[in-house]
């Protein structure tokens, strides 16, 4: 296990596997162990969300403000049930859950116009005016059979993008 | 189809065909939002791409890989081996660091009393005194080597003074000025350091001619980069080496090379320097160790090998632009010592990416 101060044994590591729903092999989960630990520079057990802007992979990522608020302060279970979600084991209903709550800012079960511009406006920046934007979704939003009030729950989701070929994956590297 | 999403394989070498270098991010497109034709509200809801490299970057991220410090693997853990190893360790912190610090010590007794007369006694004939003092740093720099018993391979024609020429090479620790200093003396220019070695950077490296820089002071580019070029324009000062990363990387990777080495307006000779992880590890990882005891490390192990390349001498190409000619540089570095490119700033070290970076990516 390298040179972690605590190490897993093979309890923990079933353990944090039916966690996630087996969406990790065992290896590769003490391979994100020896990560968090590298994240986790005071060894107390958690990573500070500012941890992760120091990755500038992550911090330059249009999403990372939207991510770090889900991120918050993650022990290991929770480190690695927000990664399964990029496992190529896990489901495309758990995909679809994950893109839901990185959209619903409040975490209230609803993705209001709001919550999509908000996403827009980070993936877009300077590229678009606002006017542009709000244009543009409330047109989307109205073909689909939506309006600018109406409030998107999971089911809306996992109609919409249910049936595209989503691909969502980070390979976890296993030496 | 108006997503493209590059899945960011971890274990996948970063593109680095670019032609625009300031772009800190590598592959990897946001969604295009100008509506060519139907945009549906699927293409505008999957944002699975974007999150896919930002799970990516948090699983294993290219800049960290270049810091780090893998430690090697024990072998010492049988019944046979563990004896071997103890009296290795007897050998080394026993016999052979005593004898070290000995040679070391008797080095700088001869320097510090041939290196003080001479600087005070022959104020006035310059250029006599200043050769002398290269021989004396040249001659301290080889006890040094030797107290770690250095075995350093040199490769390639070794550097002529000339005026209007810079060397630059990789950072992989302290100890590579060292070595090139043993063979060469170089003016170099270095972060001023805290404690002991600050003393010697003030006194003795005064007399090869140094150049200081403070990372965390903001004006210093400007400052530093006229200090390079009155340098280089003057045919007395020894030749100028530069390390371009600007921080220490684990001799694996480079990271991207600062420009100001390359906008002098002179030759720029490369040099590559490799080591051989056999005995020690040479990176000095500064966050994790400070110098002394890096130094200690090396001293108490059994050797320290590398391998120096210098290269052949390269001048801006026309049409080529600084930091292209930077690049190339490293590309050339890079293969001769076997270590991959990776498109970061060094500097991000110290410093998280400003907002402005994000936007940069944004619509790439």
């Amino acid at each position: 296990m390298g040179n972690t101060s605590s190490m897993l044994t093979q309890y923990d590591i079933e353990e944090v596997q039916q966690h996630c729903k087996h969406a990790f092999t065992q290896q590769e989960i003490a391979s994100l162990y020896q990560r968090f630990c590298h994240l986790d520079r005071n060894n107390c057990g958690f990573i500070p969300s500012d941890e992760f802007l120091s990755i500038p992979e992550f911090a330059v990522n249009p999403l990372s403000q939207s991510l770090l608020r889900m991120l918050d302060g993650f022990n290991f279970k929770e480190f690695i049930a927000f990664l399964s979600a990029f496992s190529p084991r896990s489901t495309l209903q758990h995909k679809i859950e994950f893109i839901f709550k990185v959209y619903d800012t409040d975490c209230n079960g609803k993705v209001s116009f709001d919550d999509m511009l908000t996403v827009l406006r980070d993936l877009t920046g300077q590229y678009m005016s606002e006017h542009q934007r709000k244009e543009v979704l409330a047109q989307v939003l109205e073909e689909a059979g939506y309006t600018k009030d109406s409030f998107l729950v999971l089911s809306d989701f996992m109609k919409i993008l249910g049936n595209s070929d989503l691909k969502m994956e980070a390979e976890v590297p296993v030496d | 189809m108006n997503s493209s999403g590059v899945l960011k394989s971890s274990s996948s070498e970063l593109d680095l065909d670019r032609p625009n270098i300031e772009d800190y991010l590598p592959s990897g497109a946001a969604i295009q939002q100008e509506p060519r034709g139907k945009l549906r509200l699927h293409d505008l809801l999957d944002i699975s791409p974007t999150l896919s490299e930002a799970a990516g970057a948090i699983v294993d991220d290219s800049f960290t890989r270049c810091f780090k410090s893998n430690p090697p693997e024990p072998w010492n853990w049988n019944i046979y081996l563990f004896p071997l190893w103890c009296f290795g360790v007897f050998a080394r912190y026993l016999i052979i660091f005593p004898t070290r610090v000995l040679v070391l010590t008797i080095g700088w007794i001869i320097f510090l009393s041939s290196f003080i007369p001479v600087h005070f006694l022959l104020k006035g004939h310059d250029k006599l005194r200043r050769s002398i003092e290269r021989s004396l740093v040249e001659m301290i720099c080889s006890f040094f080597v030797a107290s770690w018993t250095g075995v350093v391979r040199y490769h390639g024609p070794r550097p002529s003074r000339r005026p209007k020429q810079v060397f630059v090479a990789n950072h992989t620790s302290m100890i590579d000025f060292i070595v090139l200093e043993q063979m060469t003396a170089f003016a170099v220019i270095m972060q001023k350091h805290p404690g002991w070695v600050g003393l010697l950077q003030s006194t003795i490296l005064e007399s090869v001619g140094c150049i200081w820089f403070n990372r965390s002071e903001a004006k210093d580019r400007e400052i530093v980069a006229r200090k390079l070029r009155e340098h280089v324009q003057g045919a007395d000062n020894n030749p100028l080496l530069i390390f371009p990363e600007g921080t220490c990387v684990n001799n694996h990777y480079t990271v991207m090379f600062k420009k100001g080495a390359f906008e002098l307006g002179c030759t720029v000779c490369p040099v590559a320097i490799k080591y051989n992880k056999i005995f020690v590890d040479a990176f000095w990882n500064s966050r994790k160790q400070s110098f002394t005891k890096h130094l200690l490390q090396l001293m108490t192990s059994w050797a320290v090998v590398c391998d120096v390349w210098y290269l052949e001498p390269q001048n801006l190409k026309p049409g080529e632009t600084p930091i292209e000619f930077a690049e190339r540089v490293r590309d050339i570095i890079s293969t001769r010592a076997g270590l991959k490119m990776v498109p970061w700033d060094g500097y991000l070290k110290y410093s998280r990416p400003s907002p402005k970076h994000r936007e940069r990516n944004i619509g790439s």
